[in-house]
């Protein structure tokens, strides 16, 4: 199908999105890799009068570290965050995670800030950025802000950027301890998306013990769950299978997951617990 | 066959690619969609968003206000432009199908109203623009329950919701039943498929005011019947009407008959003077594609304790849908000629009823009522091994039909050409390593795994429906032609034909060209369907290259001044037999046939045509084998190994052969794992999208073995039976047995397929809770 007829704008600085930002007010969208909002505006889903492509503005996209944070910019696309060494090296996790989203043709045009910003609910960087504790570059006339990604997801599709920002980085602390990380996911056989997803960030002390944790579950909401009482049951803890499967049973705990066609509503909590365990067990048996 | 069988290279039985792929794959295929006239307008639909709704309003007047509209049509412009579907029994019911709804709508899709536009995205802004007021009516979307007494109706002005009944039976199936020690019974259910060929359906109709003609490019697996279709549904004369199949990306069945928007397509283009194209977009193809399977059945096999099937009784619900496609009602009927299966038993009741309902029509989908009628008969035998305590294998060798006794006339009354149904199952049980799958089952089983094995026989037809046509003709240069009636739509026609052509008249295959999917430049057609094209496309192409061989003999005996009982064929020509020097080449036979060189009596002239029809189906036969792993924590079910044996007489093309052994297979694992359409009860569609709904992927093929037995059809001159269904038909059972075999140590009996992750491990948490 077609879309409705709308505008597009090819602007060459932030200076003028901004402008155009203030001219079209909530009736732009900024296009970044398309592939979640094309489908969506051939459906009629959406129904935007003017596309902003932010395609041709520089420094944008990239990889690089930063003493102890590693900066992303919000048009680097999922390949190449998923063969990029440095990522591959430092957050393994987040290079696999960046695989399995959605096909070939997805990753290789679809962004990392265009996924954040769009925050579908069966998306994959949400989960394992908010496991990172990753926080979000937002941009606008004025200035600039960073949110941290607990605070960023709001409900289904809705975000802290507001209506003149852009998200333009996104920032990944690198703990001095080290840390490991991973991601499992259960994803729909039609659309690829999360059905329930796990992803793990532990940090050990010398002797093993998981002296951190964080472990987000996709899927069981309108935003990226902490799974606190599993983070709780890990933390002091030497990583057993015992301690793993019985912090695993907590991931359920508080989420509301919702049903759809696929999957009801018990069993996206009983896999809850399973991905959980089997995102923990990956992260741990990381060398 | 009266041509020499010497030959030691001979092409029939060749590994040889595909000469239609190159200008596929590089993007240099003519597709309807790319066939681009001047002048040219473009249709969109407003379609129904309710299931059933009587219509209260349309609203078009902003729609027909808007820029670069040229009209839009409802019902009421239409009139009685309708579809129309066969009678199939004297008391079947048929409701109407007018080609833009009037007054009211029976599914979500059904068109309501039609902009005609200056472009495509001009006329979809302008069809998005009508208003349409509904008033809703009561919703009935599963065919066993809109049977029931007082069930809603699906359209009211029918008073039921009853299509037609059929039955079938043969011998004493009560006393059989009586007598019997034990009685299986089951109720399964298909799950509803969707075609979802990788092109989406079209038409393009040309008119030609002056000549009163008109030109049709159609998305289509059969023009000439398609020519016919149209004519009727338009009152326009057949003769007058060029259909033309340019290539077409796939059908697997759904592409069988003309659809509303190809006859409001051509009416459209004759009412307004100018060429008018559709193409559908995958979302309309999800809602008015005639969708596959969506049968229940309910079966009771009876035995004796020994494990003799004695006799058998089946019930098949099947759902049409809203509306009557000419193809609609057909796949049920399948289980009426199937129903035994590859066993001897001579009791047998079969019963088919149809229904309405308020969803998407349904239809031919590869397979078409064969992978109904192998799931049923073959999760019967595996049910029935288990409630006796026999080994499925040995039951079904006790009750298979042997080789002495083909032709085989079966409880329901048809005959089985040819078979042997050991041979097969043994060679698939030797390249499953079977034993050792089974040592392997009880070991994992011993651990507490869910791993099964699972194993399916089965017979499968092909190559019925009516005749097929095929012409072979020699030009003046020599330059050879094959003219088939089954138009190819990505089968490998173009090759496969130039092979038999090429072998049978003994040329090299460049030479010969083939021309298909026109209905000016073909005699007649039936088409491509049902696994058809080999044994009714070959054997009409054979019989056709046969008499052509006859008259050139004859002709190629003049020109050497010898008998046309001493000229046998050589490479390329002919030659006298014992005088190995005297030779003529083909090229000199077709120009002393054009140029009064013919013997005396004989008409001038290398064309030979036949109609072709045996007036029988071909009964091909195999067993496949399947090892399967569940994962207890997640319900997610993978398919470890899989065999395929089929037997599908001589073999054409091994590489095409086996090309459409995976494509069945894929189409058949999609069956099993992922794909169901569903309708909420609501009526509306909850997997209207390749979001929702599951089609197989590469990654979706399991390790596979292929192997082949070789049984000839002694009533084919080719000895071909149809493979295009193989992997739909045979892989489904075999893994719905695997699948119940794994969860069989917990005590369930059946599920229905898709098996989802999420269904098996609501199954096995049931099961486990006691």
């Amino acid at each position: 199908m077609h879309p409705a007829s709308f505008g597009y704008e090819a602007p060459a600085s932030l200076e003028e999105v901004f402008g155009l930002l203030r001219q079209h007010g909530e009736d732009a969208k900024l296009l970044a890799g398309g592939h979640s909002l094309l489908p969506a505006m051939k459906l009629r889903l959406t129904q935007p009068e003017v596309l902003i492509d932010l395609g041709r503005i520089p420094g944008l996209s990239g990889i690089r570290q930063d003493g102890d944070t590693l900066i992303i910019g919000a048009l680097t696309t999922h390949t190449e965050v998923s063969a990029s060494e440095t990522v591959r090296n430092l957050l393994p996790g987040l290079a696999d995670t960046a695989s399995v989203i959605g096909d070939l043709q997805v990753r290789n045009r679809g962004t990392m800030g265009g996924s954040v910003a769009h925050a579908d609910p069966g998306a994959d960087l949400p989960v394992t950025l908010t496991a990172l504790n990753a926080s979000f570059m937002l941009t606008s006339a004025e200035g600039g802000r960073t949110v941290a990604a607990d605070d960023f997801f709001v409900d289904f599709f809705t975000t802290a950027l507001e209506p003149h920002e852009i998200l333009t980085a996104i920032h990944i602390p690198l703990p001095a301890a080290p840390t490991r990380t991973s991601y499992a996911k259960l994803p729909h056989p039609a659309s690829g998306y999360v059905v329930v997803s796990a992803a793990a960030a532990l940090t050990l002390d010398g002797s093993g013990a998981c002296t951190g944790a964080r472990v987000v579950l996709g899927g069981v909401g309108g935003t990226p769950h902490r799974a606190t009482g599993t983070e709780t049951a890990l933390n002091g803890q030497a990583l057993t299978p015992e301690v793993i499967a019985a912090a695993a049973e907590r991931a359920a705990d508080g989420i509301d997951p919702h049903a759809d066609s696929y999957a009801d509503e018990e069993y996206k909590r009983h896999m809850a617990a399973v991905y959980a365990r089997r995102a923990i067990e990956a992260a741990a048996a990381r060398a | 066959m009266s041509t020499e069988q010497s030959n030691p290279n001979r092409l029939i039985g060749a590994s040889i690619r595909r000469v239609e792929d190159p200008p596929l794959l590089t993007g240099q295929g003519c597709y309807v969609d790319d066939v681009k006239l001047p002048g040219i307008l473009h249709v969109a639909i407003h379609r129904s968003t309710h299931p059933h709704a009587r219509i209260v309003s349309i609203d078009t007047a902003e729609a027909a206000a808007m820029p670069g509209v040229v009209c839009v049509l409802t019902g009421d412009d239409t009139g009685d432009l309708a579809l129309r579907a066969p009678m199939l029994t004297p008391e079947m019911n048929m409701p109407e199908h007018p080609v833009l709804a009037r007054g009211t709508v029976h599914a979500v899709g059904a068109p309501i109203a039609a902009v005609v536009a200056e472009s495509r995205a001009l006329a979809e802004d302008a069809a998005a623009a009508i208003g349409v007021t509904y008033d809703s009516l009561p919703v009935v979307t599963d065919a066993e329950a809109a049977l029931e007494d007082g069930a809603t109706l699906a359209h009211e002005e029918l008073g039921t919701n009853h299509c037609y009944t059929m039955k079938r039976e043969n011998g004493d199936v009560d006393k059989a039943f009586a007598e019997a020690d034990h009685v299986c019974r089951l109720h399964m259910k298909s799950p509803r498929l969707v075609a979802m060929s990788m092109e989406a359906r079209g038409v393009l109709a040309y008119p030609d005011p002056i000549r009163k003609e008109l030109t049709v490019w159609m998305s289509t697996q059969g023009p000439h019947r398609s020519r016919a279709d149209l004519a009727n549904s338009l009152g326009f004369p057949e003769n007058r009407i060029h259909v033309i199949a340019p290539d077409v990306g796939g059908g697997f069945g759904s592409k069988g008959c003309v659809y509303r928007e190809d006859v409001l397509v051509c009416h459209v283009a004759q009412k307004l003077g100018r060429p008018v194209k559709w193409m559908a977009t995958r979302s309309e193809d999800f809602l008015t594609t005639c969708q596959g399977r969506d049968q229940a059945m309910t079966s009771e096999l009876a035995l004796s304790k020994d494990g003799k099937m004695l006799g058998l009784k089946v019930r098949v619900v099947a759902n049409l849908g809203a509306y009557l496609h000419s193809a609609t009602a057909g796949p049920p009927q399948r289980m009426l000629v199937m129903a035994p299966g590859c066993y001897q038993i001579q009791d047998v009741r079969v019963e088919i009823v149809s229904a309405f309902t308020n969803t998407v029509p349904t239809g031919p989908y590869r397979g078409a009522g064969r992978p109904e009628a192998v799931l049923n008969i073959e999760r019967l035998a595996d049910k029935a091994a288990r409630d006796l305590g026999m080994d499925p294998l040995e039951l079904r060798r006790k009750n298979y039909i042997q080789p002495e006794q083909f032709p085989y006339r079966t409880g329901v009354g048809v005959e089985y050409d040819s078979g042997d149904y050991e041979k097969s199952l043994d060679e698939a049980l030797r390249l499953s390593d079977y034993d050792q799958l089974i040592r392997m089952r009880d070991e994992a089983r011993e651990r507490g795994e869910l791993v099964g094995v699972g194993v399916s026989t089965f017979v499968e037809p092909s190559g019925g429906a009516g005749f097929e046509s095929g012409a072979v003709r020699v030009d003046r240069t020599g330059a050879i032609t094959v003219l088939t009636g089954s138009s190819s739509h990505g089968q490998g026609h173009e090759t496969v034909w130039a092979q038999v052509a090429a072998d049978l008249l003994k040329v090299p295959m460049e030479d010969v060209v083939v021309r298909h999917g026109d209905t000016i430049a073909i005699q007649q057609g039936t088409g491509t369907f049902g696994s058809r094209s080999a044994v009714m496309g070959g054997g009409a192409l054979a019989t056709a290259a046969e008499r052509l061989v006859t008259k050139a003999k004859a002709v190629a005996a003049n020109l050497m001044e010898a008998s046309a009982d001493d000229v046998v064929q050589v490479e390329g020509g002919f030659a006298v037999t014992g005088v190995p020097e005297r030779t003529v080449t083909w090229r000199q036979v077709a120009g002393a046939a054009h140029a009064k060189g013919t013997p005396a009596g004989m008409d001038p002239g290398l064309h030979e045509t036949a109609f072709f029809d045996p007036n029988r189906e071909a009964w091909g036969f195999g067993a496949h084998v399947a090892l399967v792993r569940i994962d207890a924590d997640t319900g997610e079910l993978t398919i470890e190994k899989l065999v395929l044996v089929d037997d599908i007489g001589v073999v054409l093309n091994p590489m095409v052969v086996e090309a459409q052994v995976h494509g069945g297979l894929a189409q058949g694992l999609g069956e099993a794992l992922c794909e169901e359409m569903v309708f909420d009860e609501d009526g509306q569609p909850r997997t209207g999208t390749l979001m929702d709904y599951a089609v197989p992927r590469a990654s979706t093929m399991p390790p596979l073995i292929i192997g082949e037995t070789e049984t000839p059809n002694p009533f084919n001159p080719l000895g071909v039976k149809g493979v295009g269904e193989a992997g739909t038909n045979g892989a489904p059972p075999a893994v719905a047995n695997a699948v119940m075999d794994a969860l069989s140590p917990l005590g369930i009996d059946h599920i229905d397929m898709p098996y989802t992750a999420p269904k098996l491990w609501r199954a096995i948490r049931e099961a486990r809770k006691g």
